[in-house]
Protein backbone atom coordinates (compact mmCIF):
# COMPACT_ATOMS: atom_id res chain seq x y z
CA UNK A 1 0.00 0.00 0.00
CA UNK A 2 1.03 3.46 -0.92
CA UNK A 3 2.78 5.95 2.21
CA UNK A 4 -0.47 8.21 1.22
CA UNK A 5 -3.17 5.87 -0.30
CA UNK A 6 -6.45 7.84 0.14
CA UNK A 7 -4.74 11.10 0.85
CA UNK A 8 -5.47 14.03 -1.42
CA UNK A 9 -2.42 17.06 -1.75
CA UNK A 10 -1.99 20.03 -3.00
CA UNK A 11 1.25 21.12 -4.16
CA UNK A 12 2.15 24.62 -5.18
CA UNK A 13 4.69 25.34 -8.03
CA UNK A 14 3.90 21.46 -9.11
CA UNK A 15 5.15 22.36 -12.79
CA UNK A 16 8.46 21.75 -12.90
CA UNK A 17 11.76 20.91 -10.28
CA UNK A 18 10.55 19.95 -6.59
CA UNK A 19 7.03 20.33 -6.71
CA UNK A 20 6.82 18.32 -9.94
CA UNK A 21 9.23 15.31 -8.02
CA UNK A 22 6.69 16.19 -5.06
CA UNK A 23 3.93 15.74 -7.12
CA UNK A 24 5.34 12.23 -8.59
CA UNK A 25 6.65 10.75 -5.57
CA UNK A 26 2.98 11.67 -3.86
CA UNK A 27 0.87 9.81 -6.69
CA UNK A 28 3.29 7.64 -6.70
CA UNK A 29 2.32 6.53 -3.31
CA UNK A 30 -0.93 6.47 -3.74
CA UNK A 31 -1.97 10.26 -3.10
CA UNK A 32 -4.90 12.15 -5.03
CA UNK A 33 -2.44 15.01 -6.53
CA UNK A 34 -3.70 18.52 -7.41
CA UNK A 35 -0.18 20.44 -8.63
CA UNK A 36 -0.60 24.31 -8.72
CA UNK A 37 1.26 27.10 -11.05
CA UNK A 38 1.76 29.55 -12.83
CA UNK A 39 3.62 27.60 -15.90
CA UNK A 40 0.07 26.43 -17.32
CA UNK A 41 2.09 24.45 -20.29
CA UNK A 42 4.51 23.11 -17.78
CA UNK A 43 2.00 22.25 -15.49
CA UNK A 44 -0.42 20.62 -17.37
CA UNK A 45 2.54 18.00 -18.98
CA UNK A 46 3.52 17.45 -15.44
CA UNK A 47 0.05 16.22 -14.79
CA UNK A 48 -0.32 13.92 -17.63
CA UNK A 49 2.49 12.52 -16.57
CA UNK A 50 1.90 11.98 -13.39
CA UNK A 51 -1.93 11.34 -13.35
CA UNK A 52 -2.89 14.21 -11.26
CA UNK A 53 -4.73 17.34 -12.07
CA UNK A 54 -3.36 20.80 -12.80
CA UNK A 55 -4.49 24.31 -11.87
CA UNK A 56 -3.62 27.79 -12.85
CA UNK A 57 -2.57 29.32 -9.23
CA UNK A 58 -1.35 32.27 -8.68
CA UNK A 59 -0.52 32.22 -5.04
CA UNK A 60 -0.60 35.51 -4.13
CA UNK A 61 -4.03 36.06 -4.64
CA UNK A 62 -6.58 35.25 -2.19
CA UNK A 63 -8.88 34.53 -4.54
CA UNK A 64 -7.22 31.87 -6.09
CA UNK A 65 -6.02 30.00 -3.47
CA UNK A 66 -9.98 29.80 -2.51
CA UNK A 67 -10.66 28.37 -5.88
CA UNK A 68 -7.73 25.78 -6.45
CA UNK A 69 -8.95 24.71 -2.38
CA UNK A 70 -12.46 24.64 -3.10
CA UNK A 71 -11.52 22.49 -6.48
CA UNK A 72 -9.38 20.46 -4.64
CA UNK A 73 -12.15 19.51 -2.12
CA UNK A 74 -14.43 18.87 -5.37
CA UNK A 75 -12.52 16.53 -7.24
CA UNK A 76 -11.48 14.62 -4.22
CA UNK A 77 -13.61 14.99 -1.42
CA UNK A 78 -11.46 16.64 1.35
CA UNK A 79 -7.44 17.58 1.41
CA UNK A 80 -5.00 16.34 3.61
CA UNK A 81 -1.97 17.58 3.06
CA UNK A 82 -0.75 21.17 1.16
CA UNK A 83 3.20 21.28 0.16
CA UNK A 84 3.55 25.01 0.10
CA UNK A 85 6.07 24.87 -2.24
CA UNK A 86 5.95 27.75 -5.02
CA UNK A 87 8.71 30.31 -4.85
CA UNK A 88 10.93 32.68 -6.81
CA UNK A 89 14.16 33.87 -6.44
CA UNK A 90 15.90 37.18 -6.63
CA UNK A 91 19.85 37.21 -6.35
CA UNK A 92 20.28 41.15 -5.44
CA UNK A 93 21.33 41.86 -2.06
CA UNK A 94 19.99 44.65 0.45
CA UNK A 95 21.36 47.90 -1.64
CA UNK A 96 20.91 46.13 -4.49
CA UNK A 97 17.41 45.39 -4.73
CA UNK A 98 14.85 47.99 -5.10
CA UNK A 99 11.69 47.77 -2.63
CA UNK A 100 9.47 46.85 -5.50
CA UNK A 101 11.30 43.54 -6.29
CA UNK A 102 11.57 42.85 -2.28
CA UNK A 103 7.69 43.40 -2.07
CA UNK A 104 7.52 40.70 -5.38
CA UNK A 105 9.20 38.42 -3.83
CA UNK A 106 7.37 38.64 -0.09
CA UNK A 107 4.72 38.32 -1.44
CA UNK A 108 5.27 35.32 -4.01
CA UNK A 109 7.79 33.36 -0.97
CA UNK A 110 6.01 34.41 2.25
CA UNK A 111 2.62 36.05 1.66
CA UNK A 112 1.53 33.00 -0.70
CA UNK A 113 2.33 30.31 2.17
CA UNK A 114 0.83 32.51 4.56
CA UNK A 115 -2.54 32.70 2.22
CA UNK A 116 -2.23 28.95 1.41
CA UNK A 117 -1.99 27.65 5.68
CA UNK A 118 -5.01 30.43 5.83
CA UNK A 119 -7.32 28.94 2.78
CA UNK A 120 -6.40 25.29 3.73
CA UNK A 121 -6.38 25.16 7.85
CA UNK A 122 -10.41 25.05 7.82
CA UNK A 123 -10.75 22.39 4.88
CA UNK A 124 -8.50 20.18 7.48
CA UNK A 125 -10.12 21.18 10.74
CA UNK A 126 -13.51 20.10 9.50
CA UNK A 127 -11.60 16.96 8.05
CA UNK A 128 -10.02 16.22 11.27
CA UNK A 129 -6.41 17.03 10.80
CA UNK A 130 -4.06 17.10 8.06
CA UNK A 131 -0.28 18.10 7.62
CA UNK A 132 0.98 21.74 5.96
CA UNK A 133 4.36 21.38 4.83
CA UNK A 134 6.04 24.53 4.34
CA UNK A 135 9.22 24.68 1.95
CA UNK A 136 11.80 27.24 3.09
CA UNK A 137 15.29 26.77 2.60
CA UNK A 138 18.91 26.97 3.85
CA UNK A 139 18.80 30.69 3.71
CA UNK A 140 15.70 30.53 6.34
CA UNK A 141 18.30 28.97 9.02
CA UNK A 142 21.53 31.10 7.97
CA UNK A 143 21.09 34.02 5.87
CA UNK A 144 24.34 34.13 4.04
CA UNK A 145 25.55 35.77 1.26
CA UNK A 146 22.56 35.08 -1.25
CA UNK A 147 19.67 37.44 -1.76
CA UNK A 148 18.24 40.05 0.96
CA UNK A 149 14.56 39.57 -0.06
CA UNK A 150 14.74 35.86 -0.39
CA UNK A 151 16.57 35.54 2.93
CA UNK A 152 13.73 37.44 4.62
CA UNK A 153 10.88 35.47 3.00
CA UNK A 154 12.63 32.36 4.07
CA UNK A 155 12.93 33.10 7.52
CA UNK A 156 9.59 34.09 7.58
CA UNK A 157 8.46 30.81 6.59
CA UNK A 158 10.08 29.16 8.99
CA UNK A 159 8.58 31.28 11.87
CA UNK A 160 5.13 31.27 10.52
CA UNK A 161 5.40 27.26 10.36
CA UNK A 162 5.72 27.55 14.26
CA UNK A 163 3.34 30.24 14.93
CA UNK A 164 0.76 27.78 12.72
CA UNK A 165 1.82 24.39 14.53
CA UNK A 166 1.03 26.15 18.07
CA UNK A 167 -2.05 27.23 16.82
CA UNK A 168 -3.21 24.00 14.48
CA UNK A 169 -2.12 21.61 16.91
CA UNK A 170 -5.08 20.89 18.55
CA UNK A 171 -7.38 20.51 15.36
CA UNK A 172 -4.49 17.25 14.67
CA UNK A 173 -2.82 19.63 11.94
CA UNK A 174 0.75 19.38 11.93
CA UNK A 175 3.16 22.16 10.13
CA UNK A 176 6.72 21.66 9.31
CA UNK A 177 9.28 23.33 7.12
CA UNK A 178 12.16 21.98 4.70
CA UNK A 179 15.33 23.88 4.34
CA UNK A 180 17.00 22.65 1.43
CA UNK A 181 20.41 23.32 0.51
CA UNK A 182 21.97 23.79 -3.24
CA UNK A 183 19.31 21.36 -5.35
CA UNK A 184 19.49 20.60 -9.10
CA UNK A 185 16.94 22.84 -10.31
CA UNK A 186 16.14 25.59 -12.23
CA UNK A 187 16.26 28.02 -9.52
CA UNK A 188 19.87 26.99 -9.12
CA UNK A 189 20.88 28.48 -12.38
CA UNK A 190 19.54 32.13 -10.72
CA UNK A 191 21.63 32.18 -7.47
CA UNK A 192 24.25 34.40 -5.98
CA UNK A 193 26.38 30.96 -5.93
CA UNK A 194 26.18 29.91 -10.01
CA UNK A 195 25.71 33.57 -11.42
CA UNK A 196 29.42 34.36 -9.92
CA UNK A 197 30.38 31.29 -11.14
CA UNK A 198 31.35 30.22 -7.74
CA UNK A 199 29.05 26.65 -8.06
CA UNK A 200 32.31 24.44 -7.73
CA UNK A 201 33.85 25.78 -5.22
CA UNK A 202 30.31 25.94 -3.11
CA UNK A 203 30.37 22.15 -4.00
CA UNK A 204 33.84 21.46 -2.32
CA UNK A 205 32.37 22.80 1.02
CA UNK A 206 29.28 20.95 1.15
CA UNK A 207 30.34 17.63 3.53
CA UNK A 208 28.30 15.62 1.02
CA UNK A 209 30.35 17.23 -2.00
CA UNK A 210 27.52 17.13 -4.10
CA UNK A 211 24.63 18.96 -5.01
CA UNK A 212 21.12 17.29 -3.93
CA UNK A 213 18.45 16.24 -6.40
CA UNK A 214 14.58 17.47 -6.12
CA UNK A 215 13.89 13.43 -5.57
CA UNK A 216 15.96 13.62 -2.62
CA UNK A 217 13.69 16.91 -1.14
CA UNK A 218 10.20 14.87 -2.16
CA UNK A 219 11.29 12.10 0.05
CA UNK A 220 11.64 14.24 3.08
CA UNK A 221 8.39 15.90 2.09
CA UNK A 222 6.79 12.59 1.75
CA UNK A 223 7.80 11.16 5.29
CA UNK A 224 5.98 14.77 6.99
CA UNK A 225 3.16 14.75 4.35
CA UNK A 226 2.53 10.67 5.91
CA UNK A 227 1.12 9.80 9.00
CA UNK A 228 4.73 8.50 9.41
CA UNK A 229 5.90 11.93 10.96
CA UNK A 230 2.49 12.30 13.11
CA UNK A 231 4.40 13.21 16.68
CA UNK A 232 6.62 16.10 14.63
CA UNK A 233 5.13 19.66 14.01
CA UNK A 234 6.16 22.74 14.58
CA UNK A 235 10.16 21.91 13.11
CA UNK A 236 12.56 22.52 10.88
CA UNK A 237 13.83 19.67 8.75
CA UNK A 238 16.94 20.20 7.04
CA UNK A 239 17.69 18.35 3.35
CA UNK A 240 21.22 20.17 2.28
CA UNK A 241 24.49 17.97 2.19
CA UNK A 242 25.60 19.36 5.60
CA UNK A 243 25.87 22.65 4.61
CA UNK A 244 24.98 23.88 7.78
CA UNK A 245 25.99 21.40 9.83
CA UNK B 1 10.96 -4.26 -0.56
CA UNK B 2 11.70 -3.35 3.23
CA UNK B 3 12.99 0.27 3.28
CA UNK B 4 16.02 -1.56 4.99
CA UNK B 5 16.20 -4.31 2.76
CA UNK B 6 19.83 -5.67 2.64
CA UNK B 7 20.99 -3.51 5.39
CA UNK B 8 22.58 -4.07 9.15
CA UNK B 9 22.21 -2.21 11.88
CA UNK B 10 23.65 -1.42 14.88
CA UNK B 11 21.29 -0.16 17.62
CA UNK B 12 22.73 0.75 20.92
CA UNK B 13 19.51 0.45 23.89
CA UNK B 14 17.80 -1.90 22.06
CA UNK B 15 16.49 -4.06 25.07
CA UNK B 16 13.36 -2.03 25.89
CA UNK B 17 11.49 1.67 24.76
CA UNK B 18 12.73 3.55 21.71
CA UNK B 19 15.28 1.39 21.05
CA UNK B 20 13.31 -1.79 20.64
CA UNK B 21 10.49 -0.16 18.56
CA UNK B 22 13.29 1.02 16.27
CA UNK B 23 14.90 -2.78 16.41
CA UNK B 24 11.39 -4.19 15.17
CA UNK B 25 10.58 -1.38 12.67
CA UNK B 26 13.88 -2.26 10.71
CA UNK B 27 13.52 -5.80 11.10
CA UNK B 28 10.22 -5.32 9.56
CA UNK B 29 11.69 -3.13 7.03
CA UNK B 30 14.11 -6.00 6.10
CA UNK B 31 16.98 -4.95 8.00
CA UNK B 32 19.79 -7.49 10.03
CA UNK B 33 19.36 -5.54 13.60
CA UNK B 34 21.57 -6.24 16.09
CA UNK B 35 21.05 -5.20 19.06
CA UNK B 36 22.63 -4.03 22.58
CA UNK B 37 21.85 -3.43 25.73
CA UNK B 38 23.27 -3.93 29.50
CA UNK B 39 19.65 -4.86 29.96
CA UNK B 40 19.95 -8.93 29.30
CA UNK B 41 17.31 -10.55 30.11
CA UNK B 42 15.37 -7.93 28.18
CA UNK B 43 17.44 -7.53 25.13
CA UNK B 44 17.36 -11.70 24.43
CA UNK B 45 13.06 -10.87 24.82
CA UNK B 46 13.25 -8.47 22.28
CA UNK B 47 15.94 -10.25 19.91
CA UNK B 48 13.57 -12.63 20.10
CA UNK B 49 10.48 -11.72 19.10
CA UNK B 50 12.00 -9.20 16.36
CA UNK B 51 14.32 -11.97 15.25
CA UNK B 52 17.60 -10.34 16.03
CA UNK B 53 20.95 -10.63 17.63
CA UNK B 54 21.00 -9.17 20.98
CA UNK B 55 24.73 -8.45 22.03
CA UNK B 56 25.84 -7.52 25.91
CA UNK B 57 27.24 -3.85 25.68
CA UNK B 58 28.40 -1.28 28.25
CA UNK B 59 28.90 1.70 25.77
CA UNK B 60 30.78 3.57 28.10
CA UNK B 61 33.14 0.64 27.23
CA UNK B 62 36.10 1.10 24.16
CA UNK B 63 36.32 -2.77 24.43
CA UNK B 64 32.81 -3.33 24.26
CA UNK B 65 31.82 -1.48 21.33
CA UNK B 66 35.07 -3.07 19.27
CA UNK B 67 33.37 -6.29 20.34
CA UNK B 68 29.60 -5.96 19.34
CA UNK B 69 30.66 -4.23 16.13
CA UNK B 70 32.96 -6.65 15.27
CA UNK B 71 30.17 -9.22 15.72
CA UNK B 72 28.02 -7.68 13.64
CA UNK B 73 30.16 -7.53 11.15
CA UNK B 74 31.27 -10.84 11.47
CA UNK B 75 27.66 -12.07 11.57
CA UNK B 76 26.26 -9.99 8.43
CA UNK B 77 29.56 -8.89 6.54
CA UNK B 78 28.93 -5.01 7.39
CA UNK B 79 27.59 -2.37 8.78
CA UNK B 80 24.91 0.16 7.32
CA UNK B 81 23.20 1.86 10.12
CA UNK B 82 24.48 2.91 13.39
CA UNK B 83 21.54 4.03 16.20
CA UNK B 84 23.24 5.36 19.14
CA UNK B 85 20.15 5.34 21.01
CA UNK B 86 21.05 3.84 25.00
CA UNK B 87 20.87 6.80 27.20
CA UNK B 88 20.27 7.27 30.77
CA UNK B 89 18.09 10.36 32.78
CA UNK B 90 19.23 11.75 36.13
CA UNK B 91 18.08 14.47 37.50
CA UNK B 92 21.54 16.22 38.21
CA UNK B 93 21.11 20.36 39.51
CA UNK B 94 23.91 22.21 38.78
CA UNK B 95 24.48 21.98 42.64
CA UNK B 96 24.34 18.09 42.49
CA UNK B 97 27.19 15.82 42.91
CA UNK B 98 30.21 16.17 40.09
CA UNK B 99 29.77 12.08 40.16
CA UNK B 100 26.06 11.47 39.39
CA UNK B 101 26.99 14.41 36.52
CA UNK B 102 30.02 12.57 35.21
CA UNK B 103 27.90 9.37 34.83
CA UNK B 104 25.24 10.89 32.84
CA UNK B 105 27.96 11.88 30.26
CA UNK B 106 29.91 9.01 30.63
CA UNK B 107 26.91 6.94 28.93
CA UNK B 108 25.22 9.92 27.04
CA UNK B 109 28.01 11.60 25.28
CA UNK B 110 31.06 9.41 26.12
CA UNK B 111 28.94 6.27 24.74
CA UNK B 112 27.61 8.21 21.76
CA UNK B 113 31.17 9.19 21.02
CA UNK B 114 32.84 5.66 21.06
CA UNK B 115 30.06 4.15 18.83
CA UNK B 116 30.52 6.70 16.00
CA UNK B 117 34.34 5.94 16.80
CA UNK B 118 33.91 2.34 16.43
CA UNK B 119 31.73 2.15 13.29
CA UNK B 120 33.48 5.22 11.49
CA UNK B 121 35.94 2.88 10.14
CA UNK B 122 34.35 0.04 9.05
CA UNK B 123 31.41 2.33 7.25
CA UNK B 124 34.37 3.84 5.80
CA UNK B 125 35.63 0.50 3.99
CA UNK B 126 32.17 0.08 3.17
CA UNK B 127 31.96 3.18 1.56
CA UNK B 128 29.00 5.13 3.41
CA UNK B 129 26.41 4.49 6.18
CA UNK B 130 24.26 6.28 8.57
CA UNK B 131 24.86 7.22 11.84
CA UNK B 132 21.27 8.40 13.92
CA UNK B 133 22.58 9.92 17.25
CA UNK B 134 19.57 10.08 19.87
CA UNK B 135 19.73 13.14 21.34
CA UNK B 136 16.51 14.89 22.73
CA UNK B 137 14.49 18.39 22.97
CA UNK B 138 16.99 19.17 26.35
CA UNK B 139 19.59 19.32 23.47
CA UNK B 140 17.74 22.16 21.83
CA UNK B 141 16.75 24.15 25.15
CA UNK B 142 17.82 24.13 29.07
CA UNK B 143 16.60 21.13 30.38
CA UNK B 144 15.97 20.97 34.44
CA UNK B 145 19.28 18.20 34.77
CA UNK B 146 21.96 19.93 34.01
CA UNK B 147 23.75 16.94 33.27
CA UNK B 148 21.55 15.41 30.96
CA UNK B 149 21.30 19.07 29.27
CA UNK B 150 24.79 19.14 28.65
CA UNK B 151 25.20 15.49 27.60
CA UNK B 152 22.05 15.90 24.75
CA UNK B 153 23.48 19.49 23.44
CA UNK B 154 27.00 17.86 23.08
CA UNK B 155 25.36 14.62 21.04
CA UNK B 156 24.11 17.77 19.20
CA UNK B 157 27.44 19.54 18.71
CA UNK B 158 29.28 16.16 17.66
CA UNK B 159 26.51 14.96 15.07
CA UNK B 160 27.60 18.00 13.44
CA UNK B 161 31.41 17.95 13.77
CA UNK B 162 31.02 14.07 12.50
CA UNK B 163 29.21 14.80 9.83
CA UNK B 164 31.40 17.19 8.29
CA UNK B 165 34.38 14.76 8.64
CA UNK B 166 32.67 11.69 7.16
CA UNK B 167 30.76 13.21 4.55
CA UNK B 168 33.07 12.51 1.85
CA UNK B 169 33.27 8.82 2.98
CA UNK B 170 29.40 9.15 2.46
CA UNK B 171 28.91 8.65 6.08
CA UNK B 172 25.77 10.53 7.41
CA UNK B 173 25.36 11.83 10.82
CA UNK B 174 22.16 13.05 12.06
CA UNK B 175 20.54 13.85 15.07
CA UNK B 176 16.95 12.85 16.39
CA UNK B 177 15.35 14.89 19.23
CA UNK B 178 12.40 13.41 20.82
CA UNK B 179 10.21 15.65 23.67
CA UNK B 180 8.18 13.49 25.79
CA UNK B 181 7.89 9.90 24.57
CA UNK B 182 5.73 7.27 26.40
CA UNK B 183 8.92 5.25 27.32
CA UNK B 184 10.16 3.79 30.86
CA UNK B 185 12.57 6.49 31.13
CA UNK B 186 9.50 9.09 31.78
CA UNK B 187 9.42 7.54 35.47
CA UNK B 188 12.98 8.70 35.80
CA UNK B 189 12.22 12.56 35.29
CA UNK B 190 10.23 15.23 36.74
CA UNK B 191 7.35 13.72 34.38
CA UNK B 192 6.68 10.69 36.67
CA UNK B 193 4.29 13.24 38.26
CA UNK B 194 0.99 12.87 36.09
CA UNK B 195 -0.33 15.99 36.96
CA UNK B 196 2.83 18.00 35.87
CA UNK B 197 3.44 15.34 32.91
CA UNK B 198 -0.61 16.92 32.43
CA UNK B 199 0.04 20.08 32.43
CA UNK B 200 2.95 19.64 30.30
CA UNK B 201 0.59 18.21 27.58
CA UNK B 202 -1.69 20.46 28.09
CA UNK B 203 -0.41 23.75 28.02
CA UNK B 204 3.03 23.22 26.12
CA UNK B 205 2.34 20.51 23.40
CA UNK B 206 0.48 21.59 20.60
CA UNK B 207 -0.91 17.87 19.61
CA UNK B 208 -1.95 17.66 23.41
CA UNK B 209 -0.18 13.90 23.99
CA UNK B 210 2.91 12.44 24.95
CA UNK B 211 4.73 10.29 21.52
CA UNK B 212 5.00 6.87 21.24
CA UNK B 213 8.08 4.90 20.55
CA UNK B 214 7.44 3.63 17.27
CA UNK B 215 6.67 7.36 16.17
CA UNK B 216 10.12 7.98 16.98
CA UNK B 217 11.17 4.44 15.43
CA UNK B 218 10.02 5.73 12.30
CA UNK B 219 11.80 9.09 11.84
CA UNK B 220 14.97 7.06 13.04
CA UNK B 221 13.66 4.77 9.98
CA UNK B 222 13.76 7.67 7.51
CA UNK B 223 17.17 8.64 8.99
CA UNK B 224 18.49 5.28 8.45
CA UNK B 225 17.56 4.22 4.90
CA UNK B 226 18.82 6.24 1.39
CA UNK B 227 15.60 8.43 1.37
CA UNK B 228 17.36 10.93 3.52
CA UNK B 229 20.65 10.88 1.07
CA UNK B 230 20.93 14.58 1.05
CA UNK B 231 20.59 15.04 4.97
CA UNK B 232 23.40 14.93 7.31
CA UNK B 233 24.56 17.35 10.08
CA UNK B 234 21.44 18.43 11.18
CA UNK B 235 18.43 18.02 13.80
CA UNK B 236 15.48 15.81 13.60
CA UNK B 237 13.02 17.27 15.92
CA UNK B 238 9.78 14.76 16.84
CA UNK B 239 8.20 16.58 20.01
CA UNK B 240 4.19 17.26 19.70
CA UNK B 241 5.51 20.72 18.87
CA UNK B 242 6.99 21.05 22.18
CA UNK B 243 9.66 23.41 21.15
CA UNK B 244 7.91 25.49 18.33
Amino acid sequence: MGRLEGKTALISGGARGQGAAEAALFAEEGANVVLTDVLDEEGERTADIIGGTFLHHDVTSEDEWAAVVARAVELHGGLDVLVNNAAIYSPRTLLEAEPDEFRRVIEVNQVGVYLGMREVAPVMIERGGGSIVNISSGAGMRAGSGGFAYAASKWAVRGMTKSAAVRLGRHGIRVNSIHPGLIDTVMLGETRIVQGGNLDRAVERIPLGRVGRPEEVARLALFLASDESAYSTGSEFIVDGGSLA
Amino acid sequence: MGRLEGKTALISGGARGQGAAEARLFAEEGANVVLTDVLDEEGERTADIIGGTFLHHDVTSEEEWAAAVARAVELHGGLDVLINNAGVYADVPLEGDPDDYRRVIEVNQFGVYLGMRAVAPVMIERGGGSIVNISSTAGMNGGASVAYTASKWAVRGMTKSAAVNLGRHGIRVNSIHPGPVDTPMIADTRMADTGLLDQLLQQHVPLGRMGQPEEVAKLALFLASDESSYSTGSEFVIDGGLLA
